[in-house]
């Protein structure tokens, strides 16, 4: 069987979602924006810096979705690109003392350059052998920054302190709080740039190339192009949340960004639902909260009730979040009819 | 307060005051945020799941303690509430679970949390919060810092004083020694490292023939081994942590090659390595220790022993004794103790962090007889005492004095 009839005979990775379905509604988003905006008002630093987790770890899940729900091409890989960006700005703070606010482009442009470069080779492998050749760059990422050769600027297995900016211009609010607005107003540019891309040109190749590859290269479509595009994109995307999250949480070591770090992208991704990117917030929040709760419920057993919560999720509503707001909107629209 | 019998007649309304304004005149009583009348709030992160999961013992044994000095009355009267999270060995989480202890759940100090890469994690912070972060879990150098870190303090010997202690007992008594060193590639195994090549000092390029490094997510470690021994070394550090010791020893054996082998102090224990490993096997290896190991049959008639046995068999049966962390867990939770007492009436962060760093020649059950807790403003390092050992038969026997060896940060 040759290479293309294999392609054609296989079952598509992940089901079409068509673009409108990819976004919330103007008048949703505005309601979101305005709580996340408002909240960090009402509550403590604490809250606000988990918040600002919350943000982050969204940005690292809608660049997977970028590429798994756009481009349909699969990584258990990102907590590397995640590291890199991550890196790149507490090296770019420590060791040249550059400004935070700049250390972020070109933690972009770096994990961008670097996903480009690994969507080389993963342009011949698909699907599962896909998820392997990334699940190994993942594997690989933490001993790599512990190797003696980097050690003199990634701090070998102590890694880096990163001092936590203050508020600029004399405002005044805690570090937490401007940290978050600051986060917050990175991760609406990104939101609405994503959006924008998926609905572009590029975007409209990315999905081609996702329902089916064959039909998207007769259209036209430069399939070994977009996609390693799309993952430069994705990489240089989870670089930015990388980068912020090094500066929020003031330490990068090689043991934050192991494979676990990336199968709770994953999961995330899945739990926010396919191709949905207003749910990468969602899945954060899973990723996020829903260990302290297990944690809660047991010590001992935390992973165990993490398990049977996360097989519910999967269980009772297979799309995640995409699916609860589905059903939230149809109900509205019934509501509405009355 | 003795104040709020305020429905009371007049008379015991004033016998109240009078009582309350005495005591208050006798003992000034001072909190901060986390203690009070009733409680003090202890908070703790641990890694329960993850690589480190089976350090999680700690926690367990801490909890275990605890729940037995409350039993007994608590500590001045106060009960101990201890509240520990889990961070699984990811400094990320680890931030968010100590921001958590000190801004939501406000506990008066996080004693004991684990891990190298995660107290340097929330070091910065802690500092900046003054809120103590005390008796740190791990055996890196850099936590006696009181100049530049005054609310972190350490509590076990420090992993390079105890390898500059095997380097200086090499060059005294096999100055021409070939040394060959297996370590493991991580925090713990670089810091014993370059504890052992400034202790032999310039002379360390020359009798070191042969570094080889593991990663503690490899199965087997036996072909490191064969590599040492076909370099020509005499003497095998030994730097890896209990699963991969218990393997080097046995893969000695069965290769013969027979070094003089030192052990470090993380993987001393006979219950989990020298045992697995074969007594036969592990005839005059060279080790350090600070606390008695409880699987040592010369320690069964301690008193220190026999009162330990006694904790667990009532608060943590199902604790496995032949661990070394229940042991470790259970004096640094002694050591707490001895410091909250001490504090008395002032359960200030400030007062805390003076009372660790005034304990003079404290001697707990758990540790080695001459072992002795000592602090000052100027010494973070608890305890920086240790005895050389050389395991004989079945059991460890300690030999030369207690060594000090106390590094700076």
């Amino acid at each position: 069987m040759s290479a293309a009839e294999e392609v054609v005979t296989e079952a598509p990775a992940i089901e079409a979602v068509p673009k409108r379905a990819m976004t919330l509604g103007l008048g949703t988003s505005l309601v979101v924006l305005a709580a996340l905006a408002i909240a960090p008002l009402f509550v403590k630093n604490f809250i606000i810096f988990q918040m600002t987790m919350l943000l982050i770890y969204a940005l690292a899940v809608l660049a997977l979705n970028i590429l798994t729900g756009g481009s349909g091409q699969f990584s258990l890989g990102q907590s590397a690109f995640y590291a890199v960006g991550a890196y790149t700005s507490a090296i770019l703070m420590e060791h040249f003392g550059m400004n935070y606010a700049l250390t972020l482009p070109i933690a972009g442009v770096i994990c961008f350059a670097f996903g480009f470069v690994f969507g080389q080779p993963a342009l011949r492998l698909s699907g599962v052998y896909l998820a392997l050749a990334t699940f190994a760059l993942a594997v690989a990422m933490p001993q790599l920054l512990k190797l003696g050769f980097f050690e003199h600027w990634t701090g070998g297995v102590q890694g880096l302190v990163v001092t936590k900016p203050d508020a600029p211009f004399g405002l005044p609010m805690s570090q937490d709080m401007w940290l978050y607005y600051f986060t917050l107003v990175i991760a609406i540019g990104i939101y609405i740039a994503s959006i924008n891309l998926l609905r572009s040109r590029s975007g409209r190749a990315f999905m081609a190339i996702r329902d089916n590859e064959i039909a998207a290269s007769a259209m036209g479509v430069d399939v070994a192009l977009y996609k390693t595009l799309a993952f430069g994109v994705s990489a240089g995307i989870t670089g930015v949340a990388g980068g912020l999250g090094a500066i929020a949480v003031q330490f990068v070591a090689p043991d934050g960004y192991t494979i676990t770090l990336a199968i709770s992208l994953f999961l995330g991704m899945v739990v926010g639902g396919v191709g949905w990117l207003p749910g990468s917030i969602v899945g954060s929040a899973f990723i996020i909260f829903v260990p302290n709760i297990a944690e809660g419920i047991s010590k001992g057993l935390s992973g165990a009730v993490f398990g049977v919560l996360l097989f519910l999720v999967i269980f009772l509503v297979p799309h995640g979040a995409r699916q609860v707001a589905m059903v939230a909107q149809q109900m509205l629209g019934k509501l509405k009819k009355n | 307060m003795l104040v709020t019998h305020m429905r009371l007649g007049a008379f015991s309304a004033a016998l109240a005051l009078l009582a309350a304004s005495s005591s208050g005149a006798l003992a000034q009583k001072k909190y901060d945020t986390g203690a009070s009348d009733t409680e003090i709030k202890i908070g703790n992160i641990m890694p329960y799941s993850g690589p480190a999961s089976a350090y999680g013992v700690i926690g367990k044994t801490e909890e275990a303690y605890f729940k037995k000095i409350n039993a007994e009355g608590g500590i001045n009267g106060r009960k101990i509430n201890f509240v520990s999270y889990d961070d699984a060995y990811s400094p990320p989480k680890t931030v968010e679970q100590a921001r958590k202890l000190v801004e939501s759940d406000e506990v008066l100090i996080v004693f004991n949390p684990l891990g190298t890469p995660p107290n340097t994690a929330i070091q910065k912070y802690m500092n900046s919060k003054k809120v103590p972060q005390l008796f740190v879990a791990t055996g890196a150098t850099k936590w006696n810092d009181p100049k530049d870190f005054p609310w972190t303090m350490g509590w076990q010997p420090n992993y390079q004083s105890e390898t500059q202690i095997y380097a200086k007992y090499i060059l005294k008594h096999k100055p021409d020694a070939k040394i060959g060193i297996l370590y493991q590639n991580d925090d713990y195994g670089k810091d014993y490292l370059k504890g052992f090549k400034d202790g032999l000092g310039a002379k360390a390029a020359s009798m070191i023939v042969v570094e080889e490094s593991y990663e503690v997510s490899q199965p087997t470690i036996d072909s490191h081994i064969v590599k040492l021994k076909s370099s020509g070394a005499d003497v095998f550090m030994n730097i890896t942590t209990p699963k991969f010791a218990a393997q080097a020893i046995k893969k000695n054996a069965e290769i013969g090659w027979k070094p003089l082998h030192f052990l470090n102090n993380v993987s001393a224990s006979i219950g989990s390595v020298i045992k697995p490993a074969g007594y036969e096997a592990s005839q005059d290896i060279i080790s350090s220790a600070y606390l008695k190991d409880p699987t040592d049959k010369q320690w069964e008639k301690d008193a220190g022993m026999i009162a330990w046995n006694q904790f667990l068999d009532k608060y943590y049966p199902e604790a496995n004794r032949a661990d070394a962390s229940v042991m470790y867990a259970y004096t640094v939770a002694q050591g707490l103790v001895h410091v909250l007492k001490a504090c008395g009436d002032d359960l200030t962060r400030a007062n805390i962090m003076k009372q660790a760093a005034s304990i003079k020649d404290l001697e707990l059950g758990g540790l080695l007889p001459g072992v002795k807790v000592n602090t000052s403003a100027t010494d973070f390092a608890p305890i920086s005492q240790v005895q050389l050992m050389k395991f004989k038969g079945e059991t460890w026997e300690l030999f030369g004095e207690i060594l000090t060896g106390d590094v700076g940060g």
